[in-house]
């Protein structure tokens, strides 16, 4: 069998390459290039509309200098972890307690599938939309949420929601939580269903309760879920643009400004200061890699494992094979 | 005794449960309600009373509103959105299956390396380098072009990461063989072996990729430039503008027409997009 024979001296790494190759290529050109491009324009004099000339500064730090001392990016910043904790914390609780509900034993609730669907369509929707619809809805002085306060008597007189700074940024963290819980939920719970059933048949036959299974069984077991669920949720947090930027446009009084609002403003507004937004944008590039190296590592680890294990697996059925003197090839 | 006590308090759970999740169905479904019942009212009832259930019959005039006024074309939008989401998710699918082929069926030197990158971009967002893409762009005069939207979605590595994960399992190394014996070359067997087992990781990617370029406003506010460029999140993002700040019925109706295809995808397809989640834990 010629054929046969041919087959097997052929290397098919070849192919492996060839078939990177528009990947390989796509992220050099339209994310590895820009990202160093930023970098460098972070050095630089460059700005003004439409202007691509630009010389390297005699301090080539003064931008990033700039930018750490300039009181809106710190308010900026200050801002964007604000909003990230004030959505994160109900949306992990609320996420939680749905969780153990939805997957508790003893107690069967129906119409999972509906609510989970419920749940989650907020997050389909596109921000931008989210964004005009809830400032109509907290529109003053007659908006929906101020004709319920009104008419139900809770309040006399109709509250302008967007001139306060602390209404403002309440909302926009509302929203993140309103479009991000069912999400977070439904990853839960299918990390969930992953741990071994044995280990709740074994706390069932020792009498455990579902409290006490939640918090000592669950929990436990959830954490490289929750630990992911946590760094994803940081770093859309840093990045969230389309609801401060639609809802306010930062405002009131750059209450709702965040990072990446700021650098759009930098960078495509006013004087069109691409240098210094590019310097914000490698500061913020350095947070959310860090941020992104715990995931990494946290994740590296169990899929090391994994593959260490299929390593040594291959390698024991080969031993097998030779031992056997099998001629099927890998 | 023993018993009942559990019974009751079994009970209150079961009733507590439901309530907060009734409680939490509305909360989601409400802004929607609200944003369809006054998409027919006139702003004339909407000033009168902002939150109604009974729809009205202004559905027309509003929209005649709508049009006339400035520069929101929910049709040109839809247009231009769909172009871009179509382009942008045939190309995520096909080459991060593609490039996940590579990963799972050849065994080459820089293997493992090259995964290790692609899960180290894999959280590392457009917007932060959006300048230099800019710049970039800009330079070599792409801007007002759909290409700077379409084209990077070929390296998604979120994508390739489920794709390999699925693919591992399900590609059975024997029948790649077996296609080589038959004479197949190494892209046809890609392509019609690989593809077509891949299908239903394939389908449900391609509804996220769908949606998160649909819904994606960042990169296309600041390469398109012209109205008759808008996406529809841009056409959305102008109803915050002066020129509607009276008309409040057509604003809902603007919201609600670009909600409209993004409400009739999910309720056909929530099902796998549920399992899709719960699949890859896939953020956006």
């Amino acid at each position: 069998m010629p054929k046969k024979q041919q087959l097997k001296g052929i290397s098919y790494a070849k192919y492996g390459y060839l078939f990177s190759i528009p990947f390989i290529v796509a992220f050099l050109i339209f994310s590895l290039y820009p990202t160093i491009y930023t970098l460098i324009l972070g050095f630089t004099d460059c700005k003004g509309l439409g202007n691509t000339d630009w010389h390297i500064l005699e301090n080539p730090l003064d931008n990033f200098k700039n930018v750490i001392h300039n009181k809106s990016f710190v308010t900026s910043l200050k801002n964007t972890i604000t909003i990230w904790l004030m959505n994160f914390f109900p949306q992990i609780t609320i996420a939680l307690l749905l969780t153990a509900w939805f997957t508790s034993r003893s107690n069967e609730i129906k119409g999972k599938g509906f609510f989970k669907v419920v749940f989650y369509m907020p997050n389909i929707i596109t921000a931008a939309t989210v964004a005009v619809l809830f400032k109509a809805i907290f529109s003053y002085p007659i908006g929906p949420v101020n004709d319920i306060l009104v008419s139900t008597g809770l309040r006399d007189s109709a509250y302008n929601f967007v001139v306060s700074k602390s209404a403002a940024r309440l909302i926009v963290a509302f929203i993140q939580f309103w479009t991000w819980y069912g999400n977070t939920m439904i990853v839960l719970i299918s990390g969930v269903l992953g741990i071994s059933p044995d280990i709740y048949e074994a706390a069932e036959i020792d009498g455990a309760n579902g409290v006490q299974t939640f918090f000592k069984i669950t929990i436990p077991n959830l954490k490289t879920v929750l630990l992911y669920t946590l760094v994803t949720s940081l770093v859309g947090g840093l990045n969230m643009y389309d609801i401060p930027k639609v809802f306010l446009d930062g405002g009131p009084d750059n209450a709702t400004l965040t990072t990446s609002v700021y650098i759009q403003k930098q960078a495509f507004s006013g004087s069109y200061l691409y240098n210094k937004a590019s310097a914000a944008s490698m500061i913020m590039w350095v947070i959310i890699v860090l941020c992104s190296a715990v995931l990494f590592y946290v994740m590296r680890d169990k899929d090391e494992v994994k593959m260490n294990k299929e390593i040594k697996m291959a390698k024991k059925k080969a031993k097998l094979q030779a031992a056997r003197g099998g001629k099927e090839w890998l | 005794m023993a018993v009942r006590k559990k019974n009751a308090s079994n009970r209150a759970f079961i009733i507590s449960a439901y309530v907060f999740c009734g409680l939490l169905t509305v909360l989601s479904l409400l802004p929607f309600v609200i944003m369809i019942v006054n998409a027919t009212r006139s702003t004339y009832q909407i000033q009168q009373h902002a939150i109604s259930l009974i729809p009205s019959h202004f559905l027309r005039s509003n929209l005649e509103v709508l049009s006339d006024k400035g520069s929101f074309n929910a049709f040109r939008g839809f247009k231009n959105s769909l172009i871009i989401s179509v382009g942008a998710t045939a190309c995520t699918i096909y080459f991060s299956t593609m490039t996940a082929f590579a990963l799972v069926a050849y065994d080459w030197k820089l293997r493992k390396p090259f995964f290790t990158m692609i899960m180290a971009v894999l959280m590392i967002p457009a917007q932060v380098t959006s300048i230099g893409f800019y710049q970039f762009m800009y330079k070599i005069h792409m801007t007002n072009n759909f290409l700077p939207l379409i084209l990077p979605a070929i390296a998604a590595p979120t994508c390739v990461f489920f794709m390999r994960q699925y693919m591992i399992p399900s590609l059975p190394m024997e029948i790649l063989q077996s296609a080589r014996i038959d004479g197949a070359g190494e892209f046809r067997i890609f392509n019609q072996i690989a593809l077509p087992m891949m299908k239903p990781a394939m389908a449900t990617q391609a509804i996220f990729s769908f949606v998160s370029s649909w819904n994606q406003l960042f990169l296309p506010s600041i390469l398109l430039t012209k109205n008759e460029k808008f996406t529809m999140p841009m056409m959305v993002a102008l109803l915050n503008g002066d020129i509607y700040k009276t008309e409040y019925g057509s604003v809902y109706l603007g919201l609600f027409l670009t909600v409209l295809p993004l409400l009739v995808v999910y309720f056909l397809l929530s099902k796998y997009i549920i399992a899709g989640v719960a699949l890859g834990g896939v953020k956006g």
